[in-house]
């Protein structure tokens, strides 16, 4: 396989690993092989393989032998303010190899007004220096004009990336309004990108925002209590309806509460393309610690949109996830140290947002979903891996075992249990939202690349193997569907006999009409007057309406009698 | 309750000495019904019962078993909105005409100020064309067309002098009514304080704006461009976008025009929630359907264009009718607003243009009864609660009208549920020479009206004088959107956690941050009030990790926790 990465990196050609006796879990079907791995990529998968000698072998003793996590929303690196956040691409990939994740994808954040294309290449420069496993990029998009769109299209069609992040919250800065909201999904949807959206109602957490500060609460809780719910579903809604129209696949980032989750999932019953990730801080804890004496532990859970303060949250999250209403598991692992977050010590809004995750990300889905018996082992390898590599097009390169998959896999230890604390967690934070949770499931080994990372809970990363992993655009998973519907979509006007029936007269300079609009060109010519074709009659006898025809009618599955509900 | 001293215009001479006695009648309220006679005299209800003692020379209306009912309340109708200069072709003597010939006995209908004009100017022309005109009692609702400072003194003189008590805002119509998402929490916020009943024009303006230019791109310009630029998921998106801002600000939510099932779904849904929002269809959307956009025929397509439009799915009116009789929608308006075929026909050439409203305010208790009461999906209680009793509570109306009782207005109809009508232009009260209803046919209709005491409606003749109607003023903080919102207030008072004060090390910001959270950090933050920050040692609570000594929460007070009827474990969800 000839991928398209960068400059070929030797020292891992000539790794020659097998696996013995252990039980193949894909997201589809489980078997028992062993596994061989050249150069990389896995070459043979069966029973009894022929391997050359003196080849590293590894005694699965029967346990599961899972494709390799893939963490599809991360911010390592990630400057603010003029500093950047603890956990840099050593740290954080370190971090994810230890919890099973072999690849990351990274949010490039340009700042509002500079080029997409700039901070593409800065933060490659920076993952390529540092990262020790495979990874990919989204671009945000902080504003949209004409120039933006030329580099996305570039991004798209050069770049190798796939999949651009829009914000609907943090007014005055990232916000995008509905119109733009309206031109970007277009533009994406034609280019074969998908639409991943931060959904918060800005406009309302500012007005919020001011009321909290107004009244005096300047500490964590005021962040969550200025960003409720409420507002996510809102923008949730509003995005899927902008998405809906526009026929473009929407990709929520950070799903943090039930009304949310709700929202994405009657969605999906209604036939809409989207994807919803849950992160592992709302599938593994909530957002009562706002409410903590101790002003250090209450900001390090600062995340927006924030933890819900509903107890029962996770427990909701792990249900929808394992029922396939929610995709896939981000981390959003985006740590900040305790001096950091204090620069918002006296006004929450100051607060820099992120929390911890990409560690304990696939164990507190085995322990939150699996361990209870929600999902099942194959929907925790769809959701931990495979459905991201769907999403990005990497599949079946990523996110599978199978001949030709890049040799990215993980034994996966069913019945280890460790505590989560920060004294021993690989991430540079002081802190840890998850601290003093026992966890079940965790890897064994772990193989990045076809190289032993970790073994024997002893970890062995080097900065700067990690390769960028190009998405090409169009990922069958997002757009079989949004294809089909194109086509059915084509909107026709009736033809019908000019009007030639009196026309009262108006004042065009009282304001009154339909506006915007109404400033366009009608398309029709000269109205003659064409006596034979008049369809005018003022009551009486008439036709039966014809039936709009050629309208998008799609009958999703889960059916819906609205003939409109797809258009 | 007294029945003098409505604070209406000059006393009206010639209905004051109007005695009148219904016998035989079934009385029909939204809660009980009960066979009495019911007394009237100078325009009010003296007495209900059997075997009344009135004096001599009655006029004496025989019943005959049929339902008495409350007259109708419309609350959504245009009158007097005019488009591009040309008023609609039913003015208040048409409009109230038809109404009573329906059984309506009471409009509300919408002041719009054109842009420029003070809401208070308008109210006043829409004030004095109406006691011109209007043949019963009338009472007014106030759009405001765009949000600014000046806008909030006239709203308050507006609610504690003129009488009005509800005031919609359009999330449509961009560049012209359309407020933000900022704009509308502080309409909320301050129509709240003032207990008024905001009125939500439904539909996501920007998406619409960016539709029609497509369709008109594409060479769409008949009136199917206008469903089609306006597909109910902008509805519902609106409605949802609307209900949200109405919860956090803590404001009851009215949406007029609920057009298609997914708006009134979200409705429904908000209700089961705890969300205090009323939903009101109208008889359009009630009784037909937008098939008809795609008429041949552009003069029969165009009459059905109104905002949000028709839904295309035929399903739809059965749908409006099983939770208005749920409960879960709860007046049923018309949004009655003629425009005449050469009217429409400005927008010959661009659907944009076409003005918007369809007929219904004759028709709208009829379908009601036709489509909910004769099919068996809602009885006579609720038939009385949607089309006349729930109006008159949400606009603090009530008792005066909306119920049959001493002391109410005598605003009475005489329903008959087997008369059958086909409904066509040629027979209409209405101006119009069209009917979006042509040749359905109809059943239930009343038998006599009295209107204020007065016999308007008689054996299928109308008796009406244009100027009777009375202005009705409305008090602020009805009971029926308002109590459930000062109990939520009073429970409803945040409270910061107190914290001994962070003694940590701090990141040291660079002078001019790039990366500036924005508007509410303008704002100087109410810490400063608190003392300066001396450390003190005893009271740090920083430590980096381990065990902290916070492990068991404090969990917050003061904060809404409320568990509505039907459930919802997300503590926050009113919050």
């Amino acid at each position: 396989m000839s991928y398209q990465g960068k400059k070929n990196i030797p020292k891992i050609t000539s790794e020659r690993l097998l696996i013995k006796g252990g039980r193949i879990v894909n997201d589809d079907q489980s078997f028992y092989a062993d596994i061989y791995m050249e150069d990389g990529v896995i070459k043979q998968i069966g029973d009894n393989l022929i391997v050359p000698g003196g080849v590293k072998t590894i005694e699965a003793n029967g346990k599961m032998v899972i494709p390799g996590g893939i963490d599809i929303h991360t911010h390592l690196q990630m400057p603010f303010r003029g500093t950047t956040t603890a956990d840099d691409f050593t740290q954080g990939t370190k971090a994810a190899l230890a919890g099973g994740t072999t690849m990351i994808v990274d949010h490039v954040i340009p700042e509002p007004g500079c080029s997409l294309l700039e901070a593409f290449d800065r933060w490659s420069k920076w993952a390529d220096e540092k990262a020790c496993c495979d990874y990919s990029l989204h671009v945000d998009i902080t504003h949209w004009n004409d120039s933006v769109k030329q580099e996305v299209e570039t991004l798209i069609k050069e770049k190798g990336v796939n999949s651009f992040q829009v914000y609907m919250a943090f007014k005055d800065l990232y916000q995008m309004s509905n119109t733009e909201l309206y031109e970007v999904f277009t533009f994406l949807g034609e280019h074969g990108g998908i639409a991943q959206v931060h959904a918060e109602n800005g406009e309302i957490i500012a007005e919020e925002q001011a009321r909290m500060l107004e009244m005096g609460i300047t500490g964590p809780e005021g962040h969550v209590l200025s960003r409720p719910e409420e507002l996510e579903a809102e923008a949730v809604f509003r995005a899927v309806t902008i998405a809906s129209q526009t026929n473009c696949p929407l990709y929520v980032t950070r799903v943090m509460s039930k009304s949310a989750a709700d929202i994405i999932s009657q969605a999906r019953k209604k036939g809409n393309v989207v994807f919803g990730e849950p992160i592992t801080a709302s599938l593994g804890t909530d957002g009562t610690h706002y409410w903590s004496k101790n002003w250090a532990k209450a900001a390090s859970f600062v995340t927006s949109p924030p933890l819900s303060p509903d107890p029962t949250t996770p427990d909701y999250l792990n249900t929808l996830l394992a029922s396939g209403d929610l995709s896939v598991v981000g981390s959003a692992h985006c740590t900040f140290s305790v001096a950091q977050k204090a620069i918002g010590k006296d006004d929450f809004t100051q607060i820099p947002e992120g929390v911890n995750g990409a560690e304990e990300r696939m164990s507190i889905i085995w322990d939150k979903a699996v361990v209870t018996g929600k999902m099942d082992e194959n929907m925790f390898v769809a959701v931990t891996s495979t459905n991201a590599a769907k999403i990005l097009n990497l599949y079946p390169r990523k996110g599978r075992i199978a001949v030709g998959s890049d040799s990215d896999l993980v034994i996966w230890d069913t019945d280890a249990v460790r505590t989560i604390t920060a004294k021993t967690h690989h991430s540079a934070a002081e802190y840890n939202v998850f601290e003093g949770m026992e966890l079940r499931g965790a890897p064994m080994l772990v193989v990045c690349q076809g190289k032993i990372v970790l073994e024997d809970g002893n970890l062995h990363a080097t900065s700067g193997t990690g390769r960028f992993i190009p998405c090409s655009p169009f990922p069958d998973f997002a757009y079989k569907r949004v294809k089909a519907r194109k086509q059915l979509a084509i909107l026709k006007a009736v033809p019908r006999g000019m009007y030639d029936g009196p026309v009262s007269e108006f004042s065009p300079m009282s304001r009154g009409g339909t506006p915007s609009a109404s400033t366009r060109t009608s398309p029709t010519k000269v109205p003659v007057r064409n006596l034979h074709q008049s369809g005018f009659t003022l009551s009486g006898p008439e036709e039966a309406p014809i039936r709009p025809a050629g309208r998008r009618i799609v009958v999703p599955p889960g059916g819906r009698s609205n003939i409109t509900s797809l258009s | 309750m007294s029945g003098t001293g409505y604070q209406g215009k000059k006393n009206i001479p010639h209905l004051t000495s109007e005695r009148l006695l219904i016998k035989g009648g079934r009385v029909v309220n939204d809660d009980q019904s009960l066979y009495a006679d019911v007394y009237v005299e100078d325009g009010i209800i003296k007495q209900v019962g059997e075997n009344l003692i009135v004096p001599g020379g009655v006029k004496v209306i025989e019943a005959n078993g049929c339902m008495v009912i409350p007259g109708g309340i419309d609350v959504n109708t245009c009158l007097h909105k005019p488009y591009l200069g040309t008023p609609p072709v039913d003015d208040f003597y048409q409009g109230t005409k038809a109404a009573l010939a329906g059984g309506t006995t009471m409009i509300i209908d919408h002041v719009t100020p054109q842009p420029g004009d003070g809401l208070l100017e308008a109210f006043e022309k829409w004030q004095e064309a109406a006691d011109k005109k209007s043949c019963c009692d009338y009472s007014l609702h106030v759009d405001i067309p765009h949000w600014h400072e000046g806008v909030k003194e006239e709203l308050e003189q507006l609610v504690q002098e003129k009488g009005i008590n509800s005031f919609q805002v359009y999330m449509a119509y961009k560049g012209l009514y359309q407020m933000p998402d900022s704009q509308l929490y502080e309409a909320f916020s301050f129509l709240k304080e003032l207990g008024a009943v905001v009125l939500v024009h439904a539909e996501n303006g920007d998406l619409i704006a960016q539709e029609q230019s497509k369709i008109l791109g594409m060479g769409i310009i008949g009136p199917e461009g206008h469903p089609l630029s306006r597909p109910e998921e902008l509805e519902a998106e609106a409605v949802f976008r609307a209900i949200t801002i109405g919860n956090r600000v803590n404001c009851p939510v009215y949406i007029t025009k609920v057009m298609s099932k997914s708006a009134a779904e979200t409705v429904a849904i908000a209700r089961k929630k705890g969300s205090v929002v009323f939903g009101e269809p109208i008889t359009a959307s009630l009784a037909t359907d937008g098939s008809h956009y795609w008429s041949k025929n552009w003069a029969k397509a165009a009459p059905y264009v109104t905002s949000p439009p028709l839904n295309p799915d035929p399903t739809t009116p059965e749908h409006l009718h099983s939770l208005l009789a749920c409960g879960d929608l709860q007046v049923v308006g018309s949004g009655h607003c003629a425009y005449s075929t050469s009217q429409k026909a400005i927008g010959k050439d661009n659907f944009t243009l076409i003005p918007e409203g369809t007929n219904g305010v004759e028709e709208r208790m009829g379908f009601v009864w036709d489509k909910a009461v004769a099919m068996g999906k809602m009885d006579d209680y609720f038939f009385v609660a949607v089309t006349s009793t729930n109006a008159a509570k949400i606009f603090n109306l009530y008792p005066r009208k909306g119920r049959i009782a001493v002391g109410s207005d005598a605003d009475i109809v005489i329903w008959d549920p087997d008369k059958i009508k086909t409904i066509t232009a040629k027979s209409q009260q209405s101006a119009l020479e069209y009917n979006i209803f042509e040749g359905m046919d109809c059943r239930g209709g009343p038998l006599h009206v009295v209107s204020q005491g007065r016999v308007v409606f008689e054996e299928g003749k109308l008796q009406v004088q244009q100027g009777t109607g009375r202005f009705i003023s409305r008090k602020p903080f009805p009971d029926f959107a308002y109590q459930r919102i000062k109990y939520r207030n009073k429970i409803m008072n945040m409270q910061g956690v107190s914290r001994g004060m962070y003694d940590g090390p701090v990141y040291d910001v660079p002078a001019t941050p790039k990366y500036i959270t924005p508007a509410p950090s303008a704002k100087t933050s109410p810490t400063t009030h608190q003392p300066p920050p001396i450390r003190n040692l005893h009271q740090s609570n920083f430590s980096l990790s381990g065990s902290q000594i916070d492990d068991n929460i404090p969990r917050r007070s003061g904060h809404r926790i409320v568990a509505p009827p039907g459930g919802r474990s997300n503590i926050t969800s009113l919050g």
